[in-house]
């Protein structure tokens, strides 16, 4: 299912994930987002923009506790664990915020 | 949870026999593997025009090569003992997934273009010709089986239904009809070294930060090693163990334990994972293939001992097939065994007495424990029978002073599969995976109320996520599963490790 952004299409996989990850815009998140009836704040936002760094250098998503670690650095020690991630993205920082963020989906025992 | 449109099953105080609903799971059909997937595996990219020649050839073949599948065609006298003793039939009333009925889906046809009766009288042998409806039921069912084996506990000739699923996925993949999930997963594996697609560097930044967690929380210098020629032991483990939780705190609880017994190991960015998808596909070939890096892995870095971390089916495949599908392990040390499960040697050193033990860390848990169907039906741990059992037991009430087993027809031998095993842990199969964990979620409210656990723990990565994701469908919190070495994690105290005091000064 493609989804419109700015009037543009961007082509999803079967799972709603971006079909070519260089596509990426802020513009995915937001429209993502709405169709979960999620708003997106700033602190999504920081989490979104981390993901896409850390993807840029490594070509994965952060594993959960590098992630945690992350957000704890960055925006105090009681947000530095999953409980707090899970309240931003119900659905899993992994997938849910993979897939605003652009990020392929995380395979596996996962 | 609004994304999902279907019905929680009720939690019954004892396990309800349903009353038949026909085809309840008939739409639940997963995603299918593109046509890339499929060829980097070996498999015909998609069906083709003459997928019914090319499917019964197959079967064909695959009968000559597994007497098994044969004999369990065969050996069938619907005596129905099976029908009540699968996970996916108690949640989803749908009788095609009850055990017998799974088999049929292929017996019929099996019967039809093998047997002399099904050639000649189909309908007085109940065969049926292969069409394009009886593929899509192969390919939805044969995806609602977890291959977990408890109804061949039950079966009077030993019929394992798993083995049919197993053929009936490599017939599939082999005509074309993969499904997304696995192939995927095992094309990553081959192109990275494992499920997640998670390369060498993320390996590294990933470990580096555990090993300074160690140092913050500790003050000790627990070492993740990678990629370390010369070390004793290679540890294979999930990628998951990486990843998510609460698997990681299974894989530090191993540093911790492997530090406090002095040994040297290494975990390697080439058998980066221990499952091996490979069996959920029925595939020999691709099983092969995903073996034979460990074996590489252990001859580049020069290991003396192999060791296995928490994985249900990786344990099944290393305990059972490892050394004819990888072996001979004569280059590795003869006095441990080969290969060994992460418990045997944290078993090991707990009776020597090498760690020093707190139970009293894990006070502010009840604990319980999800027999994993692939070790328990599969393998053995130590050196009795049973040990499987008993020494995931012996090691959680080791390290922790409250724990309380589930019902007895729930556990050990019969334990029921946490409903997300045998390559269905996806999020397009979410209705059977809830559904398929109902027997499990019974068995566990109920020691829940009657002796206040709080936590249950596994040693699987499937069934990890699998209860993670389908607990709050249950109301049931979902950092309620642990791994067991998340259990000795906290009870570890390590060898000069800091005291809440010396953080004071």
């Amino acid at each position: 299912m493609p989804i419109e952004v700015d009037g543009k299409t961007f082509e999803t996989d079967e799972e709603g994930y971006l079909a070519n990850l260089n596509d990426w815009v802020p513009g995915v998140a937001d429209v993502m987002s709405k169709e979960d009836d999620l708003e997106l704040t700033d602190e999504h936002w920081d989490i979104i923009n981390f993901l896409r760094e850390y993807y840029e250098e490594y070509q994965i998503a952060p594993a959960v506790r590098v992630l945690t670690k992350a957000v704890g650095k960055r925006m105090g020690k009681d947000k530095g664990n999953s409980k707090y991630l899970y309240g931003l993205f119900p659905y899993g920082p992994g997938k849910q915020a993979c897939r605003y963020a652009g990020l392929p989906k995380p395979t596996g025992c996962v | 949870m609004a994304k999902y449109n279907f019905k929680i099953p009720a939690l019954n105080e004892y396990p309800v026999v349903p009353e038949l609903e026909e085809d309840t799971m008939a739409h639940m059909e997963t995603f299918r593997a593109k046509p890339e997937f499929q060829e980097a595996l070996g498999f015909k990219g998609e069906l083709g025009e003459n997928w019914k020649e090319d499917c019964i050839e197959v079967i064909g073949e695959l009968l000559g090569k597994y007497r098994s599948l044969q004999v369990y065609l065969d050996s069938c006298v619907k005596c129905g003992a099976c029908t009540d003793k699968c996970h996916y039939y108690l949640g989803t009333k749908d009788p095609k997934n009850m055990p017998v009925a799974r088999q049929d889906l292929m017996r019929k046809v099996y019967r039809r273009y093998f047997t002399f009766a099904g050639k000649y009288f189909p309908k007085l042998v109940g065969a049926t010709d292969l069409t394009t409806e009886i593929l899509d039921d192969w390919y939805n069912y044969y995806h609602q089986c977890s291959q977990c084996r408890r109804c061949s506990v039950f079966c009077p000739y030993g019929i394992d239904t798993a083995e049919i699923s197993m053929a009936a996925r490599e017939i599939m993949d082999r005509i074309g009809l993969g499904d997304k999930y696995s192939n995927e997963i095992i094309s990553k594996v081959f192109k990275i070294g494992n499920n997640l697609g998670l390369p060498e560097p993320a390996l590294a930044d990933t470990l580096e930060g555990l090993e300074e967690d160690m140092q913050d929380d500790f003050g000790v210098d627990v070492k993740y090693p990678l990629d370390k020629k010369g070390a004793d032991i290679l540890l294979v483990t999930p990628s998951a163990d990486f990843f998510a939780e609460p698997h990681v705190d299974g894989l530090i609880g191993y540093g911790k334990v492997f530090h406090e017994a002095g040994v040297s190991w290494t975990l390697s960015s080439k058998a980066s994972e221990a499952a091996n998808f490979g069996m959920f596909i029925g595939s020999y070939e691709n099983m092969r293939k995903i073996s034979l890096r460990i074996r590489e892995a252990a001859i580049e870095l020069g290991v003396k001992r192999i060791i296995f971390g928490e994985c249900g089916h990786a344990w099944r495949v290393a305990y059972s097939f490892l050394n004819t599908l990888a072996g001979p392990f004569d280059f590795l040390d003869p006095d441990y065994p080969v290969p060994q499960h992460i418990l045997e040697f944290t078993w090991d050193e707990i009776q020597k007495g090498t760690l020093n033990i707190d139970p009293s860390e894990n006070d502010h848990m009840t604990l319980t424990y999800h027999d994993s169907c692939n070790v328990a039906r599969a393998t053995r741990m130590g050196d009795k029978p049973g040990g499987q059992f008993e020494i995931p037991r012996n090691v959680i009430k080791a390290v922790c002073n409250n724990f309380y087993d589930m019902a007895p027809e729930t556990i050990r031998g019969t334990t029921f599969c946490c409903g997300g095993g045998g390559g269905l842990l996806t999020d397009d199969l979410m209705e059977v995976r809830v559904k398929g964990a109902l027997p499990r979620m019974e068995a566990l409210k109920n020691v829940i109320e009657e002796h206040g656990v709080t936590n249950m723990a596994a040693i699987c990565a499937i069934c990890k996520s699998q209860f993670t994701k389908v607990l709050p469908f249950y109301g049931m919190d979902m950092d309620m599963i642990v791994s067991v070495h998340q259990l000795v994690s906290n009870a570890i105290i390590l060898t000069g490790q800091k005291t809440d005091d010396d953080d004071d000064d």
